[in-house]
């Protein structure tokens, strides 16, 4: 996987996790998966089409969330599902929304969709030219996951071959 | 959160705002802090379709719209409503901030546009510039609510 693609994602998920969560993040954990995608808490998933395709999701467990929604809505949410599914799309839609801004401005051009909650215990396993780097953010709140899977699409790659 | 002078109409009444975000959180957020600057939320909505009938329905002296949402986009919703309301006040507030993006929605309408995750103080700035003279600012005890 392109660098050049993920290392928006890692800076704007550092910069929105700091700013949203008023206290100090840090990169723990990374590696490249090829195998699927195993959920860990409650997870979203935004797909991206486009000059780059793909996904990327963000896990995070119910406990995590609910201090992650009492930061974000500035009073003391409950530790349920729908607390959680709200706290992981609205982390991803900041995150990913960032990300694409400064890829946009490099020239890269794409859709995304509004995030959707990931129910499935296990995603599907990625592809050879496609395979996942996972992050774990440690923040003072508890642990956020990133899986990303992103490619050029095959006219973009050529077009990249061909300079 | 940081205090800042009251923002209000000339007429001394609280700024009303329309919060459309499909996000609860976004639009708690987003509440919070126009009403910490002394506004008042006439209503919310979860996507395009409601934005504009909540619209209607209430008349804000500003809408403060998202722009990925289901069933009908910030920037579509913000065309229809300034099609129907060309006075309509309308800020869109997204955390995709490319320039195509902002460039497309100033284009249909909107008057203005705040990134995500919304600083309290670039928000404020913005309110005020895009209410212009028909704001004022306030101490929070000379209010009339």
């Amino acid at each position: 996987m392109k660098m050049e693609l993920i290392q928006p994602f890692i800076n704007a998920a550092d910069a929105v996790l700091a700013q949203t969560l008023h206290c100090p993040t840090r990169i723990g954990d990374v590696s490249m998966e090829q195998e699927a995608y195993r959920r860990k808490g409650v997870a979203s998933l935004v797909t991206i089409n486009g000059d780059i395709e793909g996904r990327i999701i963000f896990d995070i467990d119910p406990k995590t969330a609910a201090k992650v929604a009492s930061t974000l809505a500035g009073s003391a949410m409950e530790a349920n599902d729908d607390v959680a599914r709200e706290t992981v799309c609205e982390l991803a839609n900041m995150v990913i929304g960032s990300a694409i801004t400064t890829l946009n401005d490099q020239g890269f051009h794409f859709k995304i969709q509004p995030p959707v909650v990931h129910m499935a215990e296990m995603g599907e396993e990625s592809h050879e030219d496609e395979e996942a780097l996972v992050m774990c953010f440690d923040t003072g709140n508890g642990n956020v996951f990133m899986n990303i899977a992103l490619r050029y699409n095959n006219k973009k790659r050529e077009e990249l071959r061909s300079n | 959160m940081e205090q800042f002078p009251f923002l209000i109409r000339k007429d001394r009444a609280a700024i009303r705002y329309l919060v459309v975000d499909d996000s609860v959180f976004a639009r708690k957020n987003v509440a919070r802090m126009v009403e910490s600057f002394g506004g008042e939320i006439a209503g919310e909505a979860g996507d395009g379709c409601t934005a504009i009938t909540e619209y209607d329905r209430t008349s804000p002296d500003m809408v403060l719209m998202d722009i990925t949402m289901p069933q009908m986009e910030g920037i579509e919703a913000a065309e229809r409503i300034v099609r129907a309301h060309p006075d309509a006040r309308i800020v869109m507030v997204s955390s995709v901030g490319y320039q195509e993006n902002i460039v497309a929605a100033l284009q249909k309408g909107a008057r203005h546009f705040v990134q995500k995750p919304v600083k309290a103080e670039i928000l404020y700035e913005v309110i005020k510039y895009v209410m212009g003279d028909d704001a004022i600012m306030a101490a929070p005890a000379a209010q009339e609510n």
